[in-house]
């Protein structure tokens, strides 16, 4: 068994539990909207719905995800007890709370303002403290990632930090940093305003300082997905990571690039001057870097286990690997809709093309294939992985896992190509009903229908997983051994200390966020008239 | 083989790898560049700003200065206030094949909005000014919705442009005095 795996658990249980909720809503939200449910759906409830499963699946879900696994990780890499346990209980407990504070609120109705937040939209203030109460609780894990990594670094000097430890904290860092952000936002525009303490908002402050957060915070979801494909799929395939210097890199530049490149999600707002607009773009670009490095990575990995199995051939080591283990199976259809999620996202970055789509569907379709498609599937992997771990009892079973995954993956891909096209076709998003009668929409119709199946097949998957997970925790117990993870082809080879270390970058990060957001923050104080008043979502119902 | 050589393969391997990897991401970047400059095309950035809470009391966004307005080189601009939950006008009126600026404000939240089977597309913050050059080919109607939600009735927030042929434009448009639209 894993130390801490009461831990472990309590932060996935919370999360699937939190996913399943969530996922329900997403389901019902594509049928409500298509053509099959005959007629228009009270936008009321929709919007309470959407504003549920956005905070939940962006807030509360990949951040239990990233601690559960940060924490099994600084165990199991570092292979001694956690530093700090009691803290992590505390976070723990704080992203419960807030995650029960955000929900009833919106449940209540009086917060239908969506994840974006976007003031002067004002909802009720339970809503943005059990935001800012989740946030707080991820950063006591984030603060403990560091701890861990730098006491053992103390007891060991000289030897390299474990490839999926290093991961796991650069992760951390990022996240701290990230959600400075929306914190700021929340702490200084929204709360101040949603209590009635100030009467005006500068709205494009807050949403340079929404974008601040919301976009590495994708980055923040991919990354322990990342750590999961260097360090736990090579093994999983049966042979040593091409490359552990590659994934040091990869993380590292996550890191640095990943951070300053919010501003894309502002190109079409009118408050951002063009040139800090291409500032971002040029970022955005060098994100698909370590992108790139790690599918060549993983695709090398892949095909050394491949023909260590005898396969032969140019292709003939992929039917060679063993697609009967949900961690390998989970890969490769990762890295399938990575590769449609990510063209769809050099589309998104150049600030040309964006003007076609944005905000279509054709943004929601590009990053439900990469959240939901290629990080949550690898959340799915992650879960099947360290369950036996755990719980001490065997997967329940790798057959089901296997068809578990399967069906997620059609089911999204069912869900976001149809999207894509209609976004073409000009369909705005977030919008509970649409007029089908109307010739210009008529033709969109029976793309929306074909996406709220495959809202039924992912929401089935989710119903599965649950059941595997459920049936993994009784049974026979077993002896499963310690969590291991991959030996890399160049672990003998000598490793630059800037590797090995995260601080240097971490300050590169915090000086590149200086130079693309300062002037755009900087603005809103010199700038006059741009102060509105808030505006509450209850007024107009 | 030995380990040294070994190693070696594996340097050369991830070397032309990320070597190739960072060109194609700076073709792209050079692509944006090149269309951006080659199209003279350009995301809506002005950073203006206006009072979104007095809109109605006169100026720019006052009533009868919402709709179309003709300058005597056939260019048209059109200036439109998005509010909870209508743009108004609802209906833009425009002529095919002559620049227009639509330019945009916000009277209470966020909204959005985009011209279907166009590239004209662009967020209203209250606060700023939104403005947006372009230019319609085809006489023809087309559906502008909200894109960003905006209350509980954005899903109602959809207006109409009506493209054309400057000819038939109304002539009210060309004395400045007053803008038309072909809202109801």
């Amino acid at each position: 068994m894993l130390r801490s795996s009461r831990l472990v658990l309590s932060h996935f249980w919370l999360a699937f539990a939190t996913f399943a909720g969530s996922v329900v809503l997403g389901a019902w939200q594509m049928w409500a909207r298509s053509p099959l449910h005959g007629g228009p759906a009270d936008p009321e409830l929709y919007y309470r719905s959407v504003t549920a499963h956005g905070t939940a699946l962006a807030y509360v879900f990949p951040t239990l995800i990233a601690m559960g696994f940060g924490y099994a990780v600084s165990v199991s890499a570092l292979d001694r007890p956690l530093r700090g346990e009691k803290l992590a209980w505390t976070g723990f407990a704080l992203v419960l709370v807030g995650t029960l504070m955000s929900v009833l609120a919106v449940a209540s109705g009086n917060s239908s303002v969506l994840y974006t937040f976007y003031p002067p939209l004002t909802g009720s203030p339970f809503y943005y403290l059990g935001v800012v109460l989740v946030v707080v609780g991820s950063w006591f894990w984030a603060g403990l990632m560091v701890y861990n990594m730098v006491v053992w670094k103390r007891e060991h000097p000289g030897e390299r930090v474990p490839l999926a430890m290093y991961g796991t904290v650069a992760n951390a860092l990022l996240w701290v940093w990230t959600s400075v952000g929306a914190a700021l936002e929340l702490l200084f525009q929204i709360l101040p305003m949603a209590l009635g303490w100030t009467s005006t908002v500068d709205a494009g402050l807050a949403r340079t300082l929404f974008s601040w957060t919301l976009h590495p915070i994708v980055y923040f979801w991919l990354l322990p997905a990342y750590v999961a494909f260097y360090t736990l799929l090579p093994r999983a395939a049966g042979a040593p990571l091409y490359s552990d210097r590659m994934g040091r890199v990869a993380f590292v530049l996550f890191l640095v690039v990943g951070m300053p490149v919010g501003i894309h999600h502002l190109f079409a707002d009118p408050h951002i001057g063009t040139g800090f607009k291409f500032l971002h773009t040029v970022f955005t670009a060098g994100v698909a870097i370590p992108t790139l490095l790690t599918v060549g990575g993983i695709t090398l990995s892949l095909e050394v286990a491949g023909r260590l199995r005898g396969g032969r051939g140019l292709f003939g080591w992929v039917g060679a690997l063993p697609w009967g283990r949900p961690m390998v199976l989970a890969t490769a259809l990762a890295l399938v809709m990575l590769g449609f999620g990510g063209a769809s996202g050099l589309i998104n970055m150049s600030y040309t093309l964006d003007m076609t789509i944005h905000n279509t569907q054709w943004v929601t379709a590009h990053f439900h294939l990469i959240f939901a498609g290629t990080v949550v599937i690898m959340y799915f992997a992650i879960a099947y992985e360290l369950w036996p771990h755990l719980t001490g009892h065997p997967l329940r079973s790798a057959k089901l896992a296997c068809v578990q995954l399967w069906l997620w993956f059609i089911g999204i891909i069912v869900v976001t190509f149809p999207w894509h096209v209609v976004g073409l076709m000009g369909q705005p998003r977030r919008m509970s009903s649409y007029d089908w009668s109307h010739p210009a929409l008529a033709g969109q119709g029976p793309l929306v229908s074909m996406s709220a199946i495959g809202g039924f097949i992912v929401l089935l998957s989710a119903a599965l997983l649950i059941v595997i997970l459920l049936r993994s925790q009784g049974g026979e117990r077993v002896e499963v051994g310690a969590l291991r993870y991959a030996r890399a082809l160049d672990d003998a080879a000598p490793l630059p200390r800037a590797l090995n270390t995260l601080g240097v970058w971490f300050g590169l990060m915090v000086a590149l966020t200086v130079v693309n957001f300062g002037y755009p923050i900087a603005q809103s104080f010199v700038l006059k008239h741009n102060q509105v008043p808030p505006q509450s979502v209850l007024v107009g119902k | 083989m030995t380990e040294i050589s070994t190693t070696a393969k594996l340097e050369v391997g991830e070397r032309l790898w990320a070597g190739s990897m960072t060109a194609i991401t700076l073709l792209l970047v050079g692509v944006v560049v090149y269309t951006s400059a080659h199209w003279g095309f350009y995301p809506p950035s002005q950073v203006e700003t206006i009072d979104s809470t007095s809109l109605h009391e006169g100026g720019e966004f006052s009533e009868a200065n919402l709709g179309t307005v003709i300058a005597p080189d056939g260019s048209a601009v059109v200036r439109v206030v998005a509010q909870q939950y209508a743009f108004v006008p609802d209906c833009l009126v425009v002529p095919a094949g002559k620049p227009v600026t639509i330019r945009l404000a916000s009277a209470d939240v966020v909204h959005g909005f985009l011209v279907q089977g166009t590239n004209v597309n662009a967020m209203v913050v209250p606060g700023y000014v939104t403005t947006v050059h372009t230019m319609f080919k085809d006489p023809g109607e087309r559906l502008m919705p909200c894109h960003e939600f905006c209350g509980v009735g954005h899903q109602a927030m959809w207006a109409r442009v009506r493209v054309v042929e400057p000819s038939s434009f109304p002539s009210d448009a060309n004395n400045k005095q007053k803008a038309v639209s072909c809202a109801p």
